[in-house]
């Protein structure tokens, strides 16, 4: 298991907060108090659910409470995974000029897979074309590794499937009751 | 979409209030009555620009595990294959990427084990390779689109 943060506090959802991760997967209603309707079906209090949902969001279970835009309908249609071979000793600074840049949204740290996949970190940039994804990733190249970086630039070309987690209650989250 | 769209856009991917009365806050904000902007906001998602309104959670904490898979798909059976692997319950998402590597899905699971018997399961399926590429460390999540 990968902790984002190992400072933030421990939570363990009890049964009641499972049946919350559940209804508010779903989406909240657009009525003045949703939080109320999500109440009433559980039986419980709004000032519960509300601070329920904060406890969540403050030890990183709930990562963002918000809205997710379309962003092919926003104009955002050249989408890029781009890929680096970084060595491990520097991997991690990188990673973090790459996340201070503002045009990287998402950068992970995976496994090579060698020989047949030399890269060790990803990131996801949306443009609104390609040749302005490109200019910027030679200049994260440019600026970070000194064009020393081997990298690759995968466009995406269509999406499948795409929908949100499923939950499951049941699941084993710690010491409970096996 | 107007200027108002574009104001509301920006500020709910700032993150959604948890008070009694979000939308009546965040009209406040945005200067706007609460029911003008219940009903911007039900346009912005039946327009399709706004697809999902509520939390994204940390799969990790939640006690579940996510893994990132490319396949290496001849053009072919490209298709065939797509829908195999989507018919899979535990595959999350799936797109398609120029490069030789040119299925990219994620693998939503219960455990390593779970997770390793989708991976033969799909390779079983389609007769490829699956080469899983599980997260190691996260950096960065900061998706926002400034509109």
């Amino acid at each position: 298991m990968v902790m984002n943060n190992p400072k933030m506090p421990e939570y363990r959802p009890d049964a009641v907060d499972w049946q919350l991760i559940d209804i508010i997967a779903g989406g909240i209603a657009f009525v003045k108090r949703p939080y109320l309707d999500i109440a009433e079906k559980l039986g419980i209090t709004e000032k519960e659910v509300l601070d329920r949902i904060r406890i969540m969001r403050i030890c990183g279970l709930i990562k963002r409470f918000g809205v997710v835009v379309n962003h092919r309908e926003l104009g955002y249609t050249a989408n890029a995974m781009v890929v680096w071979n970084i060595p491990d000793e520097h991997v991690r600074e990188f990673a973090q000029q790459l996340a201070a840049s503002e045009t990287v949204n998402l950068c992970y740290r995976r496994p090579r897979i060698l020989p047949h996949w030399p890269y060790n970190l990803f990131c996801m940039i949306h443009g609104k074309d390609r040749q302005t994804v490109i200019d910027q990733v030679h200049r994260l190249a440019n600026d970070y590794t000194h064009g020393n970086a081997r990298y690759d630039i995968l466009f995406s070309k269509r999406r499948f499937k795409q929908r949100g987690m499923h939950y499951h209650p049941c699941r084993k989250t710690g010491d409970d009751d096996s | 979409m107007d200027d108002l769209d574009r104001h509301i856009i920006n500020r709910l991917q700032d993150g959604f209030p948890v008070c009694k009365q979000p939308f009546a806050e965040i009209g406040g904000e945005l200067n706007l009555d609460e029911n003008a902007l219940i009903k911007c906001i039900e346009t912005l998602l039946k327009n399709g620009i706004l697809s999902r309104f509520g939390p994204m959670y940390n799969m990790e904490r939640l006690g579940g595990i996510y893994s990132l898979a490319a396949m290496k798909v001849p053009d072919d059976v490209f298709d065939e294959t797509a829908a195999r692997v989507n018919a899979f319950p535990e595959v999350a998402h799936n797109y398609e990427r120029e490069h030789e590597f040119n299925m990219w899905f994620v693998i939503a699971a219960d455990n390593t084990g779970e997770l390793q018997r989708v991976i033969d399961e799909i390779e079983n399926h389609t007769g490829l390779q699956v080469y899983n590429m599980p997260k190691l460390k996260e950096y960065f999540v900061g998706l926002k689109f400034h509109v």
